[in-house]
């Protein structure tokens, strides 16, 4: 029994988030970025299960989260244009139905071989389709792109969808039982057919399943979600354009979905909120936040391959089983000099920025963490320099007492597990 | 018609050319470290960049010898510092980290250059007209571009069969180990073919730059092509990435220089459905062309056209 309740608490913990969130940030700001991170919680759970579940690196994935968008808004418009008496709540089902169709298409492709070929297929797939975006102009709007008004189709229990924030209840119920469902999915044997056909597919083979076939049902699934998604979008924005399937899409999926961290369920849901707070945030703050995007993604692949999730995950287990004060001294270490080679590396991309972007029109005085500078001055560039220098050769030097605190943790930690 | 074909062809073997001065890197360092550049047609940008600053300097002819210097050694440094430390943690990291480094290229070359197209121009001494031919005049440029590609195809060849470097690289493509044991330092074989690899890339760059738009975009929309050449070509396969290269180079021009739609050629008999498709003409399709070419591969002969590995 208690088991069980454990089982349900994150469950109804998520449900009472979603449902108390609007009442917390009842701002139309913050509606809009919550629909988003609804949207793209979705999405980003789509894309790991082919990235983290089944071990396919998709870079066409966009392409389903786009036609699923883009077939949802016509369908809206077919519903308004021949007055049919269908409400908004079933349409994210014919964004899913539309990325399963094209899933399944594709899918027969490009899943005969995992790995890097699958990748270029899958490119090469994301690239055809974006690129056909600009030939079919009836259907993908061109430039302008498709839109619709949501408030037009059939009301659902007199509700019509006008405000943002029915919509966001629209997303949120939605995303529930979308994260459930995909969650229950990697719980069934399939689930772990697909784990199997990641690790190793030949063995799977030996068991009698066909890794092809476990792939393209893991794509299709996916690719289902994934409209879904597209689906809600489109209801959300009452837009669809080329952009929503192109690289850009992609790149952002690829990056909720890692910096969450792949290895583990939860890992892109906490990505998708951490990314879609901080593109609207860092977007008012400064304007090279892309780079600082390819830049943390970049970090993570080198330095925290098991995303922010996975990181947590392994302190806690180490704080549960009572080793962590070990980390202590390393980490009061290296954090200072991490800081400090982090607020270089600000500086010289914030002042690289000013001076070489914005000057022209805006001048080249700016104010910097509460600091009142002048980037066509010397001072503020050598302060920058000999910042991040110092600091990253401090990383540098500290970092081995890192691995040896964790070295130390872990032998502690399987001591403890054989006794 | 015959002009259209002559200048067409020219063309075609031009662009083929070019694409495989990068096809060519890439596949190489495929090949050795199975590794899937992504970040490969940002060197060539990034040579594009660095042949821009360097001509508005000091002059076209320095830039033409430093930026793919410059090029290399910046990709050699990544080798060294990036992708060897994720090698033991597979290719999907590796194939990762260049994503990201594209991304990042990208970004850092539109706060540095802006996000409009640089003025890179044809150097004066180059500016003049080859020849002429059915009343058409082709640039003296282009005919230099493709001195330079042809001139780097036939070095390239000479240098991976006819010497020791070459055999030493052939060798560690398919037996790192030995020639480990024969006391060869394979990392640093690595690195400069990296090095090489994307230094070619920046050449590339370098002599596109002035007669293609130098702008922040050059990169993803080229790299896509690319990745195509060379899975069209069969991976790892030199001999398929020059076939695949001149392929992809005649198909993409012949069809620019087509001015019909398929509604024309079949009249009355075209479907009501599906409208669009119809009325496009073979130009507007040109850019779809080479994705389409890469599906059709991929389904009839997975193994690109000269392949022999299957993943």
């Amino acid at each position: 029994m208690t088991a069980r309740l454990s089982a349900l608490a994150p469950w109804l913990a998520f449900a009472a988030i979603l449902a108390a969130a609007p009442r917390v940030f009842p701002s139309a700001t913050a509606l809009t970025m919550m629909s988003v991170m609804g949207v793209m919680i979705i999405f980003a759970l789509s894309y790991n299960m082919l990235l983290g579940q089944t071990g396919l690196l998709s870079f066409g994935h966009a392409v389903y989260y786009g036609l699923g968008g883009f077939v949802a808004i016509h369908a809206m418009n077919a519903v308004i244009h021949n007055k049919l008496g269908v409400s908004i709540p079933i349409i994210p089902l014919v964004g899913g139905l539309a990325g399963l169709a094209f899933g399944v298409l594709f899918g027969l492709v490009s899943t005969r071989r995992a790995g890097i070929v699958f990748s270029m297929i899958s490119l090469g797939i994301g690239e055809l389709v974006s690129s056909s975006s600009f030939i079919l102009r009836t259907f993908f709007g061109g430039e302008e792109g498709i839109t619709t008004n949501r408030s037009k189709l059939a009301p659902f229990f007199g509700h019509k969808f006008g405000p943002q924030l029915e919509v966001y209840y629209l997303i949120a119920v939605w995303c529930f039982f979308c994260v459930l469902a995909m969650y229950a999915l990697t719980q069934t044997p399939f689930g772990r057919m697909c784990n199997a056909v990641r690790e190793n597919p030949e063995r799977v083979e030996f068991v009698g399943y066909s890794p092809r076939m476990v792939r393209l049902i893991a794509f299709c699934f996916s690719a289902f979600f994934a409209g879904i998604a597209g689906g809600l979008a489109a209801i959300s924005f009452e837009i669809m354009n080329a952009q929503q399937l192109g690289a850009q899409q992609l790149s952002l999926v690829l990056l909720m979905a890692y910096i969450g961290g792949v290895g583990s369920f939860a890992g892109p849901i906490v990505g998708a909120v951490i990314i879609t707070l901080l593109q609207i945030m860092l977007s008012d703050v400064t304007n090279a936040w892309q780079l600082y995007f390819g830049l943390m993604f970049i970090g993570v692949v080198m330095f925290a391959p098991e995303g922010v999730v996975g990181w947590t995950m392994l302190h806690l287990r180490a704080l549960r089983g009572g080793a962590a004060w070990r980390l202590a001294p390393a980490y009061a270490a290296v954090g200072p000099a991490l800081a400090a080679s982090g607020a270089g590396a600000i500086m010289i991309i914030e002042l690289t920025n000013r001076q070489l972007a914005e000057a022209r029109s805006e001048g080249s005085a700016m104010r910097l963490f509460g600091f009142d500078l002048d980037a066509s001055t010397l001072p503020p560039w050598i302060v920058a320099i000999a910042l991040f220098a110092l600091g990253t050769a401090l990383v540098l030097r500290l970092w081995p007492r890192v691995g040896d605190a964790w070295v130390a943790v872990n032998t502690r930690l399987n001591f403890r597990g054989e006794g | 018609m015959l002009q259209l074909i002559a200048f067409s062809t020219l063309n075609g073997v031009l662009y083929g050319m070019l694409l495989f001065m990068m096809a060519s890197g890439l596949t190489l360092i495929f090949s050795m470290m199975g590794v899937l550049n992504f970040a490969h047609a940002s060197f060539y940008m990034l040579g594009a960049y660095f042949g821009f600053e360097i001509s508005r300097r000091v002059g076209f002819w320095p830039g033409l010898v430093l930026a793919p210097l410059m090029v290399g050694a910046i990709g050699a440094l990544v080798e060294r510092y990036g992708l060897r430390r994720l090698h033991r943690r597979g290719h999907v990291s590796e194939l990762l980290f260049t994503f990201g480094l594209a991304f990042v290229i990208e970004e850092l070359v539109q706060m540095v250059w802006g996000k409009l197209p640089v003025d890179y121009r044809v150097p004066p001494q180059l500016d003049f007209v080859a020849f002429r031919l059915f009343d058409t005049t082709y640039p003296a440029y282009r005919v230099f571009m493709l001195v330079i590609a042809v001139g780097m195809f036939a070095a390239l060849l000479a240098l991976l069969t006819r010497t020791r470097v070459g055999l030493i690289i052939q060798a560690a493509l398919t037996h790192p180990d030995m020639v480990a044991m024969l006391g060869h330092d394979v990392p640093k074989i690595f690195m400069l073919v990296f090095g090489a690899g994307t230094a070619l890339a920046g050449l590339a760059g370098v002599i596109a730059g002035p007669a293609l738009v130098t702008q922040p975009d050059m990169a993803s929309l080229l790299g896509p092509i690319l990745f195509v050449v060379i899975v069209v070509g069969g991976l790892g396969s030199l001999t398929g990435a020059f076939v695949a290269s001149l392929l992809i180079g005649l198909v993409q021009t012949f069809a620019v220089a087509m001015n019909f739609s398929f509604a024309e050629v079949l009249g009355p008999v075209a479907p009501p459905f599906l409208g669009d498709l119809w009325k496009v003409t073979i130009a507007e399709l040109a850019p779809v062309v080479p994705y389409i070419l890469l599906v059709l591969v991929l389904i009839f002969r997975p193994t690109g056209l000269m392949g022999r590995r299957e993943s």
